[in-house]
């Protein structure tokens, strides 16, 4: 077979249709080296063997048959464990769901199943995707790929290291204030962040809801856009999946980038940037120049409050989101509870980690009586400036170029203790998923000490075209070895 | 911002969230400086300015699907989630006194 961890979709279908390999092969050989390494790497809590050889003998039922088969199928496919897939565990790396078994998929998860993506496990994440570094896991914790003393990021921290560490070409994570895009860069992936609304949040266990996104990871932007393709468009059973139609992500990935003006805000580049990553995303921007685009400073004024209003937002949003574990219904319930008070007190004490306690208190002291107003309504007035600052400097660039996180992966550990300094890690991505935009992070190189830097493409609503076709012509031109 | 113990406390009870003493002092002092951190919003006038309450816009929002019945779980399946479900329905410990 060929090298398995260098697998892409367009390599499989190729092996595929020549019959170098059966997408059973596949299947088990993705599911021998994963299971393999788990313990070492933490990229997965559970692995879906029937299911995956199910999936795959119906494709090679197809290929037996000579019939045409789409891109997608018997390509093996990782899935973030706060993603609905029926019949399997989705514990959300929690203790709250440890024993939770899906009873329906999500809408993403059909949609790839349809596709013949072959699902051959949940990965790891931060609890209820609450983090930045994947080690508020109730579980274990995700090593990165590249440094394995050091975090993968996070929330989406598994479902990066899989496509990575080589486990599963394509998987699907996460998104709220940067749960894909960061780990994408401190992993070395592609990874996308689509416009709220593009992609079904149905059987996406809820975090915040007006946050929250699917999207896809690859180790090429054209898989990530065929992945795209596949998930995306309205969906009867989540009301904000938007009604636009999908455009062919893929066919159109070659469309001229030349001419294109490209934002570079100059917020994103000052105070607290490493100069490792600075250098390393001016370097690409320098590549697309090259390639005949445009930059052009610009200014997005209000930057450096969108921490703080995010941080309001997604607390007081998680806070109600999360009330719904209440050790009745589906959650774990404590044992020897005298009353059902101390029932929901203690079963939510036993099942929520530090980091989701720490978010539920504060969205519920910043949606308690009095307070409403001086925070909550405050954080949605600022998140108003943020997405006009978005909505002006999209009338005049095309894309906005900005680094994903201000530092490359940082180590198991290291910034555990401060969970504010954690937060304020996350100023590149937080902007964009305030403003509901769509934003990619493409690798651009490595540190010297060998970490991947990742850049991050931003674009206005429903531009993931623009976005894509950069991330590709970047790509196509050497960018991702920096 | 000061915070107290008995907040948190408060806060904690009104979330069904059961805190250890050393809990509650952590939380407290957490609170207290991501609630330092978020005052800086007050440096912005956002007098006028309405606030972001939908995500979607014009002409991208979701079109409503047509109000007809459809399928969803049977109560075996729902229950079947359930920490302790019986007779076709949760249990839970009693709530009315005899």
């Amino acid at each position: 077979m060929d090298d398995f961890k260098q697998l892409t979709v367009d390599s499989i279908g190729a092996g595929l249709r020549a019959k170098r390999f059966s997408a059973r092969e596949l299947a088990r050989e993705a599911l021998r080296v994963a299971e393999a390494e788990n313990r070492a790497s933490g990229v997965y809590l559970s692995f879906t063997p029937e299911r995956a050889l199910a999936a795959a003998d119906r494709v090679d039922a197809e290929l037996a048959a000579g019939a045409e088969i789409g891109p997608l199928a018997g390509v093996p496919l990782a899935v973030k464990d706060v993603i609905m897939t029926r019949g399997e565990k989705t514990t959300c790396a929690s203790r709250a769901l440890e024993r939770f078994v899906a009873p329906y998929d999500a809408t993403a998860v059909e949609r790839v199943e349809r596709a013949g993506a072959v699902i051959v496990g949940k990965t790891n994440c931060d609890e209820f995707a609450m983090g930045s570094s994947n080690e508020n896991s109730a579980f274990f914790p995700v090593r990165n790929p590249a440094a394995p003393d050091r975090v993968p990021g996070g929330s989406s921290g598994g479902s990066a290291a899989a496509v990575a560490g080589g486990y599963a070409p394509i998987s699907l994570g996460s998104d709220t204030g940067g749960s894909i895009r960061q780990p994408a860069s401190f992993c070395g992936a592609v990874g996308i962040m689509p416009t709220y609304g593009r992609v079904s949040r149905y059987g996406l266990v809820a975090f915040a809801s007006s946050l929250d996104h699917i999207g896809p990871f690859s180790r090429t932007v054209k898989d990530s856009a065929l992945l795209l393709g596949t998930i995306a468009g309205p969906d009867p059973l989540d009301s904000t999946a938007a009604s636009a139609p999908v455009p062919d992500y893929a066919g159109e990935l070659n469309a001229q980038v030349r001419g294109l003006k490209i934002g570079i805000p100059k917020e994103y580049y000052g105070e607290g940037l490493e100069h490792a990553v600075g250098t390393k995303v001016q370097a690409g921007v320098d590549l697309l120049r090259g390639l005949g685009c445009e930059p052009v400073e610009i200014s997005l004024p209000h930057t450096r409050y969108a921490i703080a209003s995010y941080y309001l937002i997604c607390t007081a949003e998680a806070s109600s989101n999360l009330a719904r574990y209440d050790g009745v219904r589906y959650s774990r319930r404590s044992e020897g509870s005298g009353t059902l008070r101390e029932m929901y007190r203690n079963s939510r004490a036993e099942g929520f980690g530090p980091e989701v306690t720490r978010r539920i208190i504060l969205g519920t002291y910043v949606l308690s009586s009095g307070y409403y107003d001086a925070y909550y309504r405050k954080a949605q007035e600022v998140r108003a400036l943020i997405a006009r600052d978005f909505a002006e400097a999209f009338e005049t660039v095309d894309a906005i170029v900005t680094p994903v996180s201000p530092f490359p992966a940082f180590k198991l550990g290291e910034k555990t203790s401060d969970p504010l300094q954690m937060y304020l890690s996350d100023i590149y991505t937080i902007t964009g998923s305030l403003a509901g935009i769509a934003g990619m992070s493409v690798p651009c190189g490595t540190t010297q000490e060998g970490l991947p830097v990742g850049m991050q493409i931003l674009t206005n609503h429903f531009q993931e075209q623009t976005m894509l076709n950069l991330g590709h012509a970047f790509e196509q031109a050497g960018g991702f070895e920096g | 911002m000061k915070i107290t113990p008995e907040e948190v406390q408060h806060i904690a009870a009104l979330a069904n969230l059961r805190l250890s003493g050393a809990d509650i002092e952590r939380y407290t002092r957490d609170l207290e400086e991501i609630l330092s951190y978020v005052d800086q919003l007050n440096e912005l006038d956002t007098s006028g300015v309405e606030p972001m309450a939908q995500v979607l816009h014009e002409g991208n929002a979701a079109q409503l699907r047509t109000d007809e019945q459809g399928r969803s779980f049977d109560q075996q399946t729902a229950l079947r989630c359930a920490p302790l479900p019986g007779e076709g329905h949760f249990k839970v410990p009693r709530v009315i006194e005899r």
